[in-house]
């Protein structure tokens, strides 16, 4: 039966609430640990890359779980990945032209 | 083919249009995408005038971490109980789907309140020190509030810039929007969210009420649901980014 669907379709069976539980988990460790690691003065600069990462990856997980971006047809997920690299883009350009650093 | 008719239903494939895709959630997908664009352009803003206020308070003066990533908590779990009401609907189960539906607006409810505490707790934050202390930190050479700092200059120091040791300095620093650079783009950002958190749980609420009457959202029909959900997500990823940016990287001393 599977063979006769959308390729989109293949992947349309939608997490489990026990998965959902533990995304959350993960979500809520993570933020924890980006709380913790704000308070590790001795890291300096290190903060805003690993801080970066974190929050990206909670991002990411909210977007493909709980959005269902990874189970939903592609063209979803390219309007709306599509709208968040514009975005991206326009605050580097912006960081850039200003030159936030000095 | 009961569960072939309902994962059709879930993602809204196979309608009658030219991409095989329901419109309704191509359009939410369109909306999300352009509201990144608005978000991220706000949070541009904020970025490219941090630092650039000519006075304070500044945000390692008023922000308050804990209980800010209380608030982040509890938007995050709000995430959870939507999908958890989603998927309860999903399988048929109308009383779950309603608690877990109710749970949400609770927390989303819980946030714009925290977020209403920190405004107004902004609007009318006060400093008070003793002069000795600061002073004794300047001399051991340890950080002190751009605030503390200003007030100590200003109040704690006499013509001849010695110290008025016993004296004590308690005043109004309070962060509106138009106080400097900072409130304006920080409340223009943070506003912009809550009212898009504040819209999801009328959404939401309405949805709820919704489910009451026969026939309206059943497990069948439930890509109301589906893009309500979308939405109260997409809210959740943007605060994500927020407290990240704004929040943790607002107080970290070498941003």
């Amino acid at each position: 039966m599977s063979q006769e669907m959308n390729p989109s379709e293949v992947h349309n069976e939608h997490p489990t609430a026990g998965l959902y539980f533990r995304i959350a988990m993960i979500l809520s460790v993570v933020t924890a640990i980006e709380v913790g690691i704000f308070y590790l003065t001795w890291l300096g600069y290190w903060i805003i890359p690993i801080l970066f990462v974190l929050s990206a990856g909670k991002f990411a997980l909210v977007a493909m779980y709980y959005m269902h971006l990874k189970f939903d047809h592609k063209l979803f997920s390219l309007m709306f990945v599509g709208g968040f690299v514009l975005a991206t883009s326009v605050i580097f350009a912006l960081i850039f032209l200003f030159q936030v650093w000095l | 083919m009961a569960q072939e008719h309902i994962a059709t239903a879930d993602h809204g494939e196979h309608e009658a249009t030219t991409t095989g895709l329901n419109h309704r959630k191509m359009l939410m997908w369109a909306f999300l995408g352009s509201d990144c664009m608005f978000f991220g352009s706000l949070i541009a803003t904020y970025l490219v005038y941090q630092g650039k206020s000519l006075s304070g308070p500044l945000p390692i003066d008023v922000f308050d971490i804990p209980v800010t990533s209380v608030s982040t908590f509890v938007l995050l779990m709000s995430s959870m109980s939507m999908v958890l009401a989603y998927s309860a609907l999903n399988r048929g189960n109308m009383k779950a789907f309603r608690i877990w539906m109710v749970s949400t607006a609770i927390m989303g409810s819980t946030f714009i309140g925290f977020q209403i505490y920190e405004f107004s707790s902004f609007s009318t934050h006060h400093i008070h020190f003793e002069c000795s202390e600061v002073a004794e930190k300047i001399e051991h050479g340890e950080y002190v509030k751009a605030g503390h700092n200003h007030f100590y200059q200003k109040e704690c120091l006499d013509q001849n810039g010695i110290l008025k040791a016993d004296h004590h300095v308690d005043e109004e620093y309070g962060l509106k929007p138009q106080t400097n650079l900072f409130g304006t783009t920080f409340f223009t950002l943070t506003g912009f969210h809550g009212a898009h958190v504040t819209l999801g749980v009328v959404w939401l609420l309405s949805i709820f009420f919704l489910s009451f009457k026969k026939g309206v959202i059943t497990r069948e029909k439930n890509l109301d649901v589906d893009l309500a959900a979308l939405y109260w997500h997409f809210v959740d990823v943007v605060w994500i980014v927020i407290f990240t940016v704004v929040y943790l990287f607002g107080v970290f001393e070498g941003f």
